[in-house]
Parts: structure tokens; C-alpha cells; sequence
């Protein structure tokens, strides 16, 4: 096992562009071989996207409009008032900022793993268990859809606009723990879609129940905390982690006391949280998987 | 011919009442959502009571209608108008033509059973679940409740009449996947499903409620809240019944130009 565990890894180094055969789900060097595979499925759908540039444009377009219209509503509410739970409107758009460029990177990453349910439904999952390629790396780069780069960008632009009108406090730790923010949410993110596909095998139909953790989520997320009630904060805080993608350490970054009174040294908690939500929903899916039993259609 | 239509309509609603655990799943998002919207409009009606002519209790209340008529009206799409299209783009269409059923009533008999299953699998639940966390402003007045689901039913035939003709775009485009998104972008705001559009500011405000799209949320809402009372109720059901007749017309003269284009292909 380990003589293989070595020859499929010095092979993954030497020749990264080839799919190693018989490279199964328990081939050894699971990650690099997901990756790869990811990748060339990825590449795949991509040059099928752009077999028509016109469709792929109007819907990457389109994902940028309707996810901009988010923004357009809480520009409208302000135009009534002038702190929303207490947050201008630039605070509220760094956390919309925040919040939307995670949540578009891991929609863009793992966004197909809601097809899993459907897959299982109509029997086209065997096929890919047949496939000598990881079934996580197939599952999440089935039908990769481009055009959810529209989503990124929008909500970058947000945050762009955000910090030019913040006044902020900057301190070097301040400058680093943005983009770490941003990658550590999109990681958490990612989590859930994969949790979420994982407790498909067993619920079936109920795709949308990972709906409203995720796009639930990055809707929540877009507001202050304070304006919830407190269980539902301890809920995104303690039992679905998802205060760790942006309202913890953004709290940090406008210089705001959290709700829960937690103590400063848990707004840089999210890169570890990331890494343990990483770890529990891929064991989640591998329970998953192990569970599966095909509909036999 | 009616009870031709009528066992259409029957089998739209029970092919969606197939779906029990997806059904399950929605009233759930739907619950998340109305929670989530909720807080911010709570934070939103305490600094500016009385906003849009709203108390709290009545912008809550449009809250939870919102998430129940979301998927009856198919304000995010997952309509019909998918199902026709690709019947147009893989030339299916012409055996539909050659039926002894009018196109268009086949498919409004269809989404209308669709629509009367959605309201009753995604619309009650949601509602009575608001009505569990927060105080709710529901009318206690039968004839409220009657005038809103006549609102319901016309609001469901503009939702089909707008999309019946987003659809036929497909017989010119083939890929009508551009226009049917950006179709239901456009409903979404202006249903008022993001905000009331009483409190969209200005002129955008009183553009957005004389659009079709208004028919759809912010009038059905409107007359269960009480907005419209007496002759007013009847004004705003006139309103749309109105675009529910001109928007049909549209459509009925959209598809007698689209079939003199259909070629079969031949193989």
C-alpha cells in the first residue's frame, strides 16, 4: 500500500496532466488526483461554455444583475434611513462585500453539488462511480458553470466601493486578515455545499435545504449581526459555523464589538474553523457514499 | 372543452404533489428566508414606523406572504416555460400544434394546477410559521380572505401570460435561456418580492407598481392587508385583470406569428 501510495504520488509529480489508471476514490494521493481531476472536468465544461460566447456572456451578465439586485434593495432601504442595526451603508456593504465574493468563489467551486440529488434520482450517479477518476472531484466540477464569475465580481465591486468609503483603522494583522477572510469563507462554504451533497444520499429530494443554509446564509451574512435574535446568531456561531465567514472577523476590521461578547481572539479563528468544517464534511460525504445505494434505474 | 381543461389543470397539480420530500425542503428554505428577511425589516420599520403606509406588524405579515406566493407565482422561474421551450428548440412543438388543444390554454390549465399545488404545499406553511415567531397583522374578515385568493388566481394568470411570451422568444432565439433569466430578475424586483414597492422611493416607486410584475406580489398582499378596501379592492383586482387580458392577447398574437415560422426538420 505505501510502495503504491509513493509510486502514484512521484507519478502525480512527474506527469501532472495524465490520469493515473485505476486512480479510484481509494487510490492513494487523494487530494492530487482530485485536484487534477477536478481540473480537467473543469477545463472541460469550460470549453463547452464557450462553444457559445453570446449565451455564456448574457448569463454571466445576468448572474451579475440578479445578484446585484441584493445590493440595489438595501441601497433602496437606505434611502429612508441612515444606519441599518446601528451600520452605514459602506459597513453594510463590507459585509455584503465580504460575504458575497465567499459565497461566489464556493458557488463557483462546488455550486454544482446541489445536482447530486438528482443524479441519484435518475441513476446517472453509478456512472460516475464506475469512472476511475475521485467521485467528490467529479461531482463538484459536473456541468461547472462559468458564468457564477458574475457573482464574484459584483460582489467584489461592493466590497471595492466599501473600503475607498471606510475611514479605517488599518494595522498590518487588519490588511492580512481580509483576504484570509475571504479564502476561509469561501472554504466554509464549500463545507456546507459538500456536507450538504453528502446528506443527499440519505434525504434524496431535499436540495433545497442546502439552499437555505447557503444561499440563506450569504443572504444573513449580508446584514449587521445585531439585528437577529441571539439564538439564531448562536446558531451561525456555534452549530453551522457560518459567523466565521465574515461577521466575526469583519467586526474586527470596523472596529465593532460582536453581539455574542465573545473574546477577540475568536475573530481570527476562521481559518482553523475552515479547516475543521473542510475535515467534518469530507467525512461527511465519504459516510455518504458508503451509505449509497443505487436506485438501480 | 371546460372539463377538457379542468383534468389538465388536476394533473398539473398532482405532477408536483409527486415531490413531497422536495415540497418539505422548500417550505423550509422558504421559513429560513422569511426569518432572515424579517430581522431586516424589523430594523427597518423601527426607525421609520409606519413606511410605506405599513405598521410592523402588516410589513412582517408581507414578509410571509412574499415567501408563500414566491414559488406560486414562480418569481424565480421553474415554471412551464422551461418544459415549452425545449419542446420549441427540439421541434416537439409541432405535434403540440397539431393537437386538438389550444397551445396556450394547454399550458395555462397546466400552470395553474402548478400554481393552485405551490400555494397550498409552499404557501400555508411558511405563513403559519411567521405567524408563530412574530406578530402577524391576518385579517379576521372572510371577504378579505375571498378577495385575496380571486387576487391569487388573477396574479398566477399575468405570472403565466409573462411567461407564456418569454417562452416564445424561443421559437426566433432557440437558446431562450438568456431572456427567460433576465425575465425573472426583472419579476423579482418588480413584484416588490425584495421590498414593498410602496417604499421604492420617487418616480422608480410609481413606475414599478403600474408594471405587470406588481400583480404579482404587491397587489395580492395589498388587498389581504387591507391597502385596498371597497371600491379600491375592486380597482385593484380591475388592475389586474386588466394585464391579465392584454398580456393574453399578447400572447395569442405572439404564437399566431410564431407557428407560420415552425419548419420541421426533417430525420
Amino acid at each position: 500500500m505505501a510502495e503504491a501510495e509513493a509510486e502514484a504520488e512521484a507519478e502525480a509529480e512527474a506527469e501532472p496532466r495524465a490520469v493515473a489508471p485505476g486512480a479510484g476514490a481509494r487510490t492513494p494521493g487523494p487530494v492530487a488526483e482530485s485536484v487534477r481531476a477536478y481540473g480537467l472536468v473543469v477545463a472541460m465544461w469550460m470549453r463547452s461554455t464557450m462553444a457559445y460566447r453570446t449565451s455564456f456572456v448574457m448569463t454571466a451578465l445576468g448572474n451579475f444583475a440578479a445578484t446585484g439586485l441584493d445590493f440595489v434593495t438595501i441601497v433602496l432601504m437606505f434611502s429612508h434611513i441612515h444606519a441599518l442595526g446601528g451600520f452605514t451603508l459602506p459597513e453594510v456593504a463590507f459585509l455584503y462585500g465580504t460575504a458575497s465574493t465567499s459565497f461566489g468563489l464556493a458557488d463557483l467551486l462546488m455550486g454544482s453539488m446541489d445536482r447530486l440529488g438528482r443524479r441519484v434520482r435518475d441513476g446517472t450517479f453509478d456512472t460516475l462511480l464506475l469512472r476511475p477518476v475521485p467521485v467528490l472531484a467529479q461531482v463538484a466540477a459536473d456541468r461547472f458553470a462559468l458564468r457564477r464569475l458574475g457573482r464574484i465580481l459584483q460582489g467584489g465591486m461592493v466590497l471595492g466601493w466599501a473600503l475607498l468609503r471606510l475611514d479605517l483603522d488599518w494595522t498590518p494583522l487588519k490588511v492580512l486578515l481580509l483576504p484570509a477572510t475571504l479564502l476561509a469563507g469561501a472554504a466554509i462554504f464549500c463545507a456546507v455545499f459538500v456536507a450538504g451533497a453528502a446528506f443527499q444520499f440519505w434525504a434524496g429530494d431535499a436540495a433545497e435545504v442546502q439552499s437555505s443554509v447557503t444561499y440563506g446564509g450569504n443572504t444573513m451574512l449580508q446584514y449587521p449581526p445585531g439585528l437577529f435574535s441571539r439564538e439564531l446568531v448562536r446558531g451561525v456561531t456555534f452549530v453551522v459555523p457560518l459567523a466565521f465567514v465574515n461577521w466575526l472577523p469583519a467586526l474586527r476590521i470596523l472596529g465593532r464589538p460582536d453581539p455574542l461578547g465573545l473574546p477577540g481572539w475568536v475573530d481570527f479563528l476562521s481559518p482553523a474553523v475552515a479547516v475543521l468544517c473542510c475535515a467534518l464534511a469530507g467525512l461527511a460525504w465519504r459516510a455518504g457514499i458508503r451509505s449509497y445505494r443505487s436506485t438501480g434505474s | 372543452m371546460g372539463g377538457f381543461y379542468g383534468a389538465v389543470v388536476v394533473r398539473g397539480f398532482r405532477r408536483y404533489a409527486t415531490y413531497r420530500v422536495a415540497t418539505a425542503a422548500g417550505v423550509f428554505t422558504n421559513t429560513v428566508f422569511g426569518l432572515i428577511i424579517s430581522y431586516s425589516y424589523i430594523a427597518l420599520w423601527n426607525q421609520r414606523p409606519h413606511l410605506g403606509g405599513y405598521t410592523e406588524a402588516q410589513a412582517l405579515t408581507y414578509v410571509w406572504i412574499g415567501q408563500g406566493l414566491l414559488v406560486t407565482m414562480a418569481l424565480m422561474g421553474g415554471g412551464f416555460e422551461d418544459e415549452l421551450m425545449e419542446r420549441i428548440r427540439s421541434g416537439d412543438i409541432a405535434v403540440d400544434l397539431y393537437r386538438p388543444a389550444d397551445l396556450q390554454g394547454w399550458w395555462l390549465a397546466a400552470d395553474l394546477g402548478r400554481a393552485g399545488f405551490h400555494l397550498l404545499g409552499r404557501g400555508v406553511l411558511p405563513l403559519v410559521c411567521g405567524a408563530l415567531v412574530f406578530d402577524l397583522a391576518v385579517p379576521s374578515s372572510a371577504l378579505t380572505w375571498a378577495l385575496f385568493a380571486v387576487s391569487v388566481l388573477l396574479g398566477v394568470v399575468v405570472s403565466f401570460a409573462v411567461r407564456f411570451l418569454v417562452a416564445l422568444c424561443a421559437f426566433w432565439l432557440l437558446d431562450g435561456t438568456g431572456v427567460a433569466q433576465a425575465a425573472w430578475i426583472t419579476g423579482l424586483f418588480f413584484s416588490g418580492m425584495t421590498l414593498p414597492l410602496n417604499v421604492f422611493p420617487g418616480a422608480l416607486g410609481g413606475i414599478a407598481r403600474a408594471l405587470p410584475w406588481s400583480a404579482l406580489l404587491q397587489v395580492p398582499a395589498d388587498v389581504l392587508l387591507g391597502q385596498h378596501r371597497g371600491t379600491g379592492a375592486l380597482l385593484a383586482l380591475a388592475f389586474q385583470a386588466g394585464w391579465a387580458a392584454a398580456l393574453l392577447a399578447a400572447g395569442r398574437l405572439l404564437q399566431a406569428v410564431a407557428t407560420r415560422r415552425v419548419v420541421v426538420q426533417g430525420g
